[in-house]
Parts: C-alpha cells; sequence; structure tokens
C-alpha cells in the first residue's frame, strides 16, 4: 500500500504543470513580489513601530494613524492635496474636452493641432518641471519679465507661499492635458456622425450638441479620464520634487511627497505605511465612485 | 458650418497651441542662447549656438544615461509585452478552474498605487542586492494589467473555433500562440510598446530611489541632478539638458500618436 501511493506521488511529480501555469506564472510571479507581497507588508507595518532601516521592532495598534490625523503637518498636506486636485482635475478635463471637440473636425490643419495638444503625453515630468522652472524664474524668467513690463512687482511663483501651489497646479494641467486630450478624442473619434445630423435638423448650436449629444456619448472616455487625473493628482510627486521640495513653508508637501520623506528621509517607516494606506483608500475610494457613476449615467452606443 | 464658426474654432485652436508650445519653445530658444544675452532678457538667439548642449553632456554624462534609459525602457517593454501576451492568452484560451478569481486579483491590483509599493519593493531589492542594477529597475513592473487588459479584450475577438481547428490539425497549444495569436495582435503588440516604452522613458520616482549610483542611472534622474548642481543659474544649459531628455519620446509621440489614441480609447470604454 505504501509503496503504490509512493509510486503514484512520482508520477505525480512527474507530470509537467498545468499549461495555464506556465503561461500565467511570469506575471503571477511579479504580481505576487511586487503588487500584493508589498501591499499587505504595508498594511502590516502601518501598525508597527519600525527601526531605521525597517524592521518591524513593536506592535502599535492604531498610533501610527492616530499620530498622522493629529499632526497637523499631515493634515495640512491633505488638506493641500484636495486644493491642488480640485485645482487641477476639473480644469485638466474641461480644457482637453473643448480642445477635443474643437479639433475633431477635417477642417485642414487639424493635425498639427491634434500633434501639438497631445505632444505633452511626451514629456517628463524632470523635463516639464525644467521648462517651467525656466519661466519661473525669479530673474530670468519670462513670466516675472512680462509681469514688470506691466509695471507689477516681481512675483515669486514658486517660492512665495500664496503662489506655488498655483503655480505647480498650472503646470500639473499643462502637462496632463496630453494624455486626456489623447483618451478624449479617440471617444469622439467612435461617435457615429449620425447622431449629429439630428441635432443639425432640430438647429441645436456648439454647446447645445456638447450637452445633448457629445458628452452623453463620449462619457466612459470621460469618466475614464476624470478618474486617472483624480488619482494622478492624489499621486503627484516628481512636480513637488523637482520645483519646490514642499515648500516653501510646507505649502507643496503633497501627501506623496510627505510619504516619500518620511520613509527615505526620515526612515520613519511605519507613519510612511500609514500613509500609503490612507493613499490608498482615497484611491480605492476614487475607483468605486467611478464604476458606481459610470454604471448609473453612462449611455453606451 | 458657418464660416463665423470656423473662423473661431480656429482662433480658440490657435491661442491654446500657442499656449501647449510655449514652455518648449521657449526652452528651445533658451538652449542655443548665451547666459549673457538670457540674463538681459533676450531670449531669442541671433545664431545656432551648441555650446549649452556640449556643456549639458559634459556636465553630467547624459549620453550615459541615456543609454541607460533606452536600454531599460527597451527590456521593460518587452518583457511586459510577452508577460502580457502569456497571462491573457491563458486567460482566454485555456480552460482552467479559478480563472474568474485569478482575473479578477489581477484588476484589482490595478487600485493599488505604486507609491503604496515602493518603501516595501525598495527593501526587497536591496536586499536581493538589485540597487543598481537593470534588474532592480525594471523588476517592479514587468507585470502589466493595463496590458493583460487590453490584449484579453482584443483576443476575445479571435473566434475560438480557430482553436479547435488548429488542434485538430495538430498546432500545439504554443504554436497556436505564436503562429495565430501573436500576429492577431500585433496592433495591440505596437500600441503597448509606444505606451509602456514613454512610461518607463519618463518614469522617476522608482529610478530616483533604486539608482544611487552613475551605472544604471536614467536620464531623468540624470536631468535633476543637472538642475541640483552647478547648473543652478546655467539656465541655457539646464534648457539644453531638458530637450535632450524630451526629444525621444516627443518623437515617439508625433509618430505614434495615432495608435497610441486608438489602443487608449479601447482601454477606457471596457
Amino acid at each position: 500500500m505504501a509503496r503504490k501511493n509512493k509510486k503514484e506521488a512520482e508520477e505525480k511529480q512527474k507530470k509537467p504543470l498545468p499549461l495555464w501555469i506556465i503561461y500565467l506564472l511570469p506575471s503571477m510571479l511579479i504580481f505576487t513580489l511586487f503588487v500584493i507581497y508589498p501591499f499587505v507588508k504595508t498594511i502590516v507595518t502601518s501598525f508597527f513601530a519600525t527601526s531605521n532601516t525597517g524592521a518591524l521592532t513593536q506592535m502599535v495598534g492604531l498610533s501610527n494613524y492616530i499620530s498622522l490625523f493629529t499632526s497637523e503637518t499631515y493634515l495640512h498636506s491633505l488638506g493641500t492635496t484636495f486644493l491642488y486636485t480640485i485645482l487641477t482635475v476639473p480644469l485638466t478635463v474641461v480644457i482637453s474636452l473643448l480642445l477635443a471637440v474643437l479639433s475633431s473636425s477635417n477642417l485642414p490643419g487639424m493635425g498639427v493641432f491634434r500633434t501639438i495638444f497631445s505632444s505633452t503625453m511626451g514629456i517628463s515630468v524632470a523635463a516639464g518641471s525644467v521648462f517651467w522652472n525656466l519661466l519661473f524664474h525669479p530673474t530670468a524668467g519670462l513670466l516675472n519679465r512680462v509681469v514688470q513690463w506691466f509695471g507689477g512687482e516681481p512675483i515669486g511663483w514658486l517660492t512665495d507661499t500664496n503662489f506655488a501651489v498655483y503655480s505647480i497646479a498650472a503646470v500639473s494641467i499643462w502637462m496632463n492635458i496630453g494624455f486626456s486630450y489623447l483618451v478624449l478624442m479617440g471617444g469622439l473619434k467612435n461617435i457615429d456622425d449620425s447622431h449629429y445630423e439630428s441635432v443639425e435638423i432640430v438647429g441645436g448650436g456648439f454647446f447645445y450638441r456638447l450637452r445633448k449629444v457629445t458628452i452623453p456619448l463620449i462619457s466612459p472616455s470621460l469618466f475614464f479620464v476624470v478618474t486617472i487625473s483624480l488619482i494622478n493628482a492624489f499621486q503627484s510627486f516628481g512636480l513637488i520634487d523637482m520645483l519646490t521640495g514642499g515648500g516653501p513653508n510646507n505649502s507643496t508637501n503633497l501627501m506623496v511627497y510627505k510619504l516619500y520623506n518620511d520613509a527615505f528621509v526620515n526612515f520613519r517607516f511605519g507613519s510612511a505605511s500609514a500613509q500609503g494606506i490612507v493613499l490608498f483608500i482615497l484611491i480605492f475610494l476614487i475607483s468605486r465612485l467611478q464604476t458606481k457613476l459610470t454604471e448609473r449615467l453612462v449611455t453606451y452606443q | 458650418m458657418k464660416k463665423t464658426q470656423i473662423a473661431i474654432t480656429y482662433v480658440i485652436l490657435l491661442i491654446a497651441a500657442v499656449f501647449m508650445c510655449f514652455p518648449v519653445l521657449f526652452s528651445l530658444s533658451l538652449s542655443f542662447s548665451d547666459l549673457s544675452d538670457i540674463l538681459r532678457g533676450d531670449y531669442i538667439p541671433d545664431s545656432l549656438n551648441w555650446t549649452n548642449y556640449v556643456n549639458a553632456f559634459n556636465t553630467q554624462p547624459l549620453l550615459h544615461y541615456m543609454i541607460n534609459s533606452a536600454i531599460t525602457g527597451v527590456l521593460s517593454t518587452t518583457l511586459q509585452i510577452i508577460f502580457a501576451l502569456l497571462a491573457a492568452y491563458a486567460i482566454v484560451f485555456i480552460p482552467f478552474r479559478g480563472k474568474k478569481i485569478v482575473f479578477m486579483i489581477m484588476m484589482a491590483t490595478m487600485m493599488i498605487p505604486g507609491e503604496v509599493l515602493v518603501i516595501s519593493n525598495f527593501q526587497t531589492i536591496r536586499s536581493w542586492n538589485l540597487l543598481n542594477t537593470y534588474a532592480g529597475l525594471i523588476l517592479p513592473g514587468l507585470a502589466s494589467t493595463f496590458g493583460i487588459f487590453l490584449f484579453r479584450q482584443n483576443m476575445m475577438q479571435i473566434p475560438r473555433e480557430l482553436k479547435e481547428a488548429s488542434t485538430v490539425v495538430g498546432i500545439s497549444d504554443f504554436g497556436f500562440f505564436i503562429k495565430v495569436v501573436a500576429p492577431m495582435v500585433k496592433n495591440t503588440v505596437v500600441t503597448l510598446a509606444i505606451y509602456f516604452f514613454l512610461v518607463s522613458w519618463n518614469s522617476y520616482m522608482w529610478p530616483l530611489l533604486s539608482t544611487t549610483k552613475d551605472t544604471v542611472r536614467t536620464v531623468q534622474i540624470g536631468l535633476r541632478q543637472l538642475q541640483n548642481t552647478e547648473a543652478v543659474s546655467d539656465y541655457g544649459m539646464m534648457a539644453a539638458g531638458a530637450m535632450i531628455t524630451s526629444l525621444p519620446t516627443l518623437l515617439l509621440i508625433f509618430f505614434g500618436q495615432k495608435r497610441l489614441q486608438e489602443g487608449m480609447t479601447k482601454g477606457a470604454l471596457k
């Protein structure tokens, strides 16, 4: 009996792995090691105190979270992130939508406009930051020259607490238009001309058409763009790192920048992990909201 | 459309185009200008002066960094596409138990922002002694949910009868994958290749963390260093550095914009 079992086991071992596992293995391995494991580890770490190498030293319950939500710096960072999101997302989407609608016709020269409007998708945060830094520069930059030409005082675009977050938001809008425009343009291309013909008979103007035909028909693309823009806004890091370093006086210290500093500069891994989980919850809620809204409102063609 | 409407459309588009181009064109202009001219507010060079470009390449090993970015980009793009193709194929064509759950878990990971994973991934890569290696740079990003999703959408349009027919004829599973499925999704391969390369070339946070030496450092981090070192006051050189960094991806967007647009729409519409 025992021998038989052994033989069976041997046969089982010789049997090759099922096909689907072989095909899925590379992706599953990466997902497990670099997405699922770190995610679980971040959750666990957020309940611990850590050494400055990141080793867990003592379970502290919710205390990382409690100290976050009683920390003025963190609440300020959270508030700034919300402000930044409100400043960037609506404008990015509205501008991209308008540009997409206006450039979707077959008039001559539209190809050039399309290339220009989607071009910022090819520009990295690092390069985009440098481009704008040269415009923002207090003495050599163009913006202050223009301001002075009109008789104004030079503005500390990135160094004045009243301006910095708005300046960063402007750069972010410029950078994100490329992607939003491209997606919305793709959505517009899928609309059948017949939808517009019926409106033409009724005699609706530009905004009537936009409201009654275009927006309902591209709502899936629109929701997609809004969600991605929201998520991107919450994850902003590169612009801050390149342009302001979170300053002046924490006025651009967005969530992810603070997380990064707490983890890799201050080595407070417990707190940084808790911040990561808060970020995850926020993004999770946004995604859920998007799915719910899409299910309810979207008009599929 | 009425004539006035067309005119207004052009005017708005033209103004928008000027705004969109301006930061890049301004830098392009500065990159050929003398520092003394820039400081005087004379932003337009009289002639094409390449000194700033030469200086940028000499101040930081930008060429070396660009080669690193290219290697990283090509490696990660290729592997991401292969892994995503394989995974999507298994999900669409091979029946197995728990398929739905596997797919759902994969899609769910899309909601976990990379920034949440970065701390732990840094520790993993460090403990494997892979900091400052190409492997360390690309490994954490090799599984692309977006890629798997797009390929799956694409493959679901391939009739199942083809698979049955090829089994009858005696074509192996892998043969079917290589000879039938892969050629049929080649448009998506091109779209994703453009997209993955763009993302890889432009990525910032992970290369910043995982490279501490020049050996495999990418060009984005090189540009950051250029800004943070003595170059801060050499505006022409900064502009030149940013132009160098952007040129490859701008070219990619100019030629691949249509392809990307089609692919992205598929992703958005589900």
